[in-house]
């Protein structure tokens, strides 16, 4: 193995002195790295089950933007290893040790689950994997669970709904019941909201929750109609956000009481909840009508590849590339100058089809998140609820 | 907690009772009749939700989805019956559980594959696409209140079918005896044929009817299935009143659970299911041997 190294270099390099009196010496960067194999990225995302369809945008955003460097990054190839995580957190461990191990990922991409991220971060810090989250907002891995070797492209679920409690609160609104799943993301995304807006002098109702993912919810719906809050603040995803937002609406309450939610709750579902979803109010960090020149040229190219309307799953598949590729840019392709290339990506400054977007020192994104209304069967931006929302990183040690 | 507010909690509760009825009375009759455990009900009531998303999209019609995703599912039922539960009459369960398991698999793929896997809405027969205000702020939407008389009127149907025909007659005397009924030459086989599809039918009937105020998306069977399974194991197995009991108790202890101890709500059920069993360990309205 390693005498046929040699010759290859050898080989090579006879080769680079007989091409450099022939005056093409740019030419030769090329395969002085490629001496090095590709750059392995594993991608561990769901390509099946619920959120199979938000691995395949992110897996495309990802390729996407790899494409238009050429196939490469920082000047060297980029190989893609897949592996399937069906969003279940028991087979985390096995499938990450897998990438790591056996396949010998360099780098690992994923994913949207956040137990299933977690276990990965778990399996990252013990290895020191180099490893990108381009979904999952569970607030502790650039929490309690935040490493150097970790970074995240997408947003904390403190960040999403922070800023939506100034918002009521600006609205005169006094008094909000909130409704949710009872798990990690839903409790994460109301608590950063009810945080922010008790601080500006509203009040919670009631905290009101479903098991998840159980989508039976009249009888939380009555319950609000005789609480008549000012406005009803609310999380789900999916299937569940659908059925909520359209009982919501059938149930009256709408006329009476407005409904606001986290991006999530009209993100990818506006088809299926079709007139019921028209004027929620909403926060996330994109809108699907965000009039910037990177948003116009994504979405442009998305299209082209995919033949689908990109969205914010595939935007942050798309930056957790560029992320990727400011590290390997900074040196050269060469990813066991560790120390550098992580140092370079902490401090990189993306211009993201969502808008500027840097990190902070647990790695977490900081980012605008705006204020959307569904209008058109689409997420309108209405304004930037808050500008450069940084997730305060609670329980992160990394100075 | 006023008398309106109750009074409404209480609708809510029968209504979804209703509901859990209509999937568990399928589920009830394969597993009581023919001592089959079917774990891919929930899938065929995912099925048939899809289907009823299909249909209606391409006729426009909700009602032609009803009767074609209906007729789609028993002639399912039939083939499965022929080529494999038939197999499976008086086996170990756990050959069953294996079988329906992998069929919650095939046919899980077979969704992806016809249906893809996006969340979809169907829309309500117009005449019934409105709702009737019954607070100052709270309205019920109609088809709510049409699921209940339509869940009454399935009910009723199964029970007649089951207690005033011949072939009810049959049915019960297979479940009671199968080898006795044989004996005396009467065609058991076929009429299990019937009744496994009935049941299948029945699953998918519940995901149609379900289908406009549940929204359809993939694993909207798994959650179902389980609350079906303990709506039979309550009412008793293979006890078709049985059923209606028990999904009317489940109803009542789920929506009253989420308001009176909303952080305990989950487990209600299992606890009601735990406390029955003790009391009467086959079901309410189960008989005494099994």
């Amino acid at each position: 193995m390693s005498s046929r190294l040699i010759v290859s270099r050898r080989t090579l390099l006879t080769g680079a002195a007989g091409a450099a009196t022939l005056a093409v010496a740019p030419g030769l960067r090329a395969p002085a790295i490629a001496q090095n194999a590709p750059l392995k990225v594993g991608l561990m995302l769901p390509y099946t089950g619920t959120y199979a369809k938000l691995g395949k945008f992110i897996d495309d955003g990802f390729r996407l933007y790899v494409e238009q460097k050429g196939g490469k990054l920082g000047g060297r190839e980029i190989a893609f290893v897949q592996v399937d995580d069906e969003s279940k957190p028991e087979a985390a461990t096995d499938n990450m040790n897998r990438l790591v191990g056996r396949e010998k990922a360099d780098v690992v991409i994923g994913t949207v689950h956040s137990g299933v991220a977690m276990a990965m971060v778990k399996v990252a810090r013990d290895t020191k994997t180099l490893m990108i989250i381009p979904n999952a907002g569970a607030n502790d891995a650039t929490g309690p669970a935040c490493a150097p070797n970790i970074f995240r492209s997408s947003f904390s679920n403190w960040q999403t709904t922070f800023p939506m409690g100034k918002v009521l609160a600006d609205a005169g609104i006094k008094n909000v019941a909130t409704i949710t799943w009872r798990y990690t993301a839903g409790s994460e995304m109301i608590d950063a909201f009810a945080e922010n807006f008790t601080k500006h002098g509203g009040k919670i109702a009631e905290k009101m929750t479903v098991p998840f993912p159980e989508v039976e919810f009249q009888a939380l719906l009555t319950r609000v109609a005789t609480l008549k809050p000012d406005a009803v603040f609310s999380f789900f995803a999916g299937g569940g956000a659908v059925k909520f937002v359209k009982d919501y609406a059938a149930a009256g309450l709408g006329k009476t009481i407005p409904l606001y939610g986290a991006g999530f709750l009209t993100d990818g579902t506006l088809a299926a909840q079709g007139d019921a979803a028209n004027g929620i109010r909403t926060t996330l960090h994109y809108a699907d009508n965000l009039d910037i020149p990177a948003n116009v040229a994504f979405l442009k190219a998305f299209k082209e590849k995919t033949g689908n309307v990109g969205d914010i799953y595939a935007v942050q598949g798309y930056d957790a590339a560029a992320l990727l590729d400011a590290g390997m840019t900074a040196v050269g392709g060469d990813d066991k100058q560790r120390d550098k290339m992580i140092a370079a990506m902490g401090a990189a400054k993306i211009d993201s089809p969502r808008g500027p977007l840097s990190f902070n020192k647990a790695h977490n994104p900081i980012q605008n998140i705006y204020l959307r209304e569904v209008r058109n069967g689409r997420n309108e931006m209405i304004s930037i609820a808050q500008k450069d929302v940084d997730d305060p990183a609670r329980g992160c040690k990394l100075a | 907690m006023d008398l309106v507010t109750f009074g409404v909690q209480l609708l809510n509760a029968i209504q979804y009772g209703m509901v859990l009825f209509l999937v568990a009375s399928g589920l009830t009759l394969v597993f009581g009749i023919l001592g089959v455990i079917n774990l891919a009900h929930g899938a065929f009531y995912m099925l048939g939700a899809y289907l009823a998303y299909w249909i209606a999209a391409y006729t426009g019609s909700f009602w032609i989805a009803m009767v074609a995703g209906v007729a789609i599912a028993f002639v399912v039922g039939l083939v499965l019956e022929n080529v494999f539960i038939r197999r499976l009459y008086g086996r170990d369960h756990l050959v069953q559980v294996l079988l329906s398991f992998g069929l919650i698999l095939v046919i899980d793929e077979a969704r992806e594959i016809l249906f893809g896997k996006d969340v979809h809405s169907v829309a309500p027969p117009a005449w019934l696409s409105g709702s009737i205000q019954l607070t100052d702020n709270l309205s019920y939407p109609v088809y709510r209140l049409a699921i209940c008389g339509f869940c009454l009127i399935v009910a009723a149907l199964i029970f007649l079918v089951i207690t005033r025909t011949k072939i009810g007659m049959i049915v019960r005397a297979g479940a009671e005896n199968r080898e006795m009924t044989r004996v005396l030459g009467i065609k058991f086989d076929v009429v299990n044929r019937y009744v496994f599809a009935v049941g299948i039918a029945l699953a998918a009937l519940g995901g149609i009817v379900i289908a406009p105020i549940s929204t359809v998306f993939p694993g909207m069977g798994d959650g179902m299935l389980i609350l079906s399974f303990v709506v039979v194991v309550l009412g008793g197995i293979g006890s078709v009143a049985g059923a209606a009991v028990g999904a009317l108790l489940i109803g009542l202890t789920d929506t009253f659970g989420k308001v009176f101890f909303p952080s305990v709500s989950s487990i209600l059920i299992y606890v009601l299911m735990a406390a029955v069993l003790l009391w009467r360990p086959n079901g309410i309205l189960g008989r005494r041997e099994v």
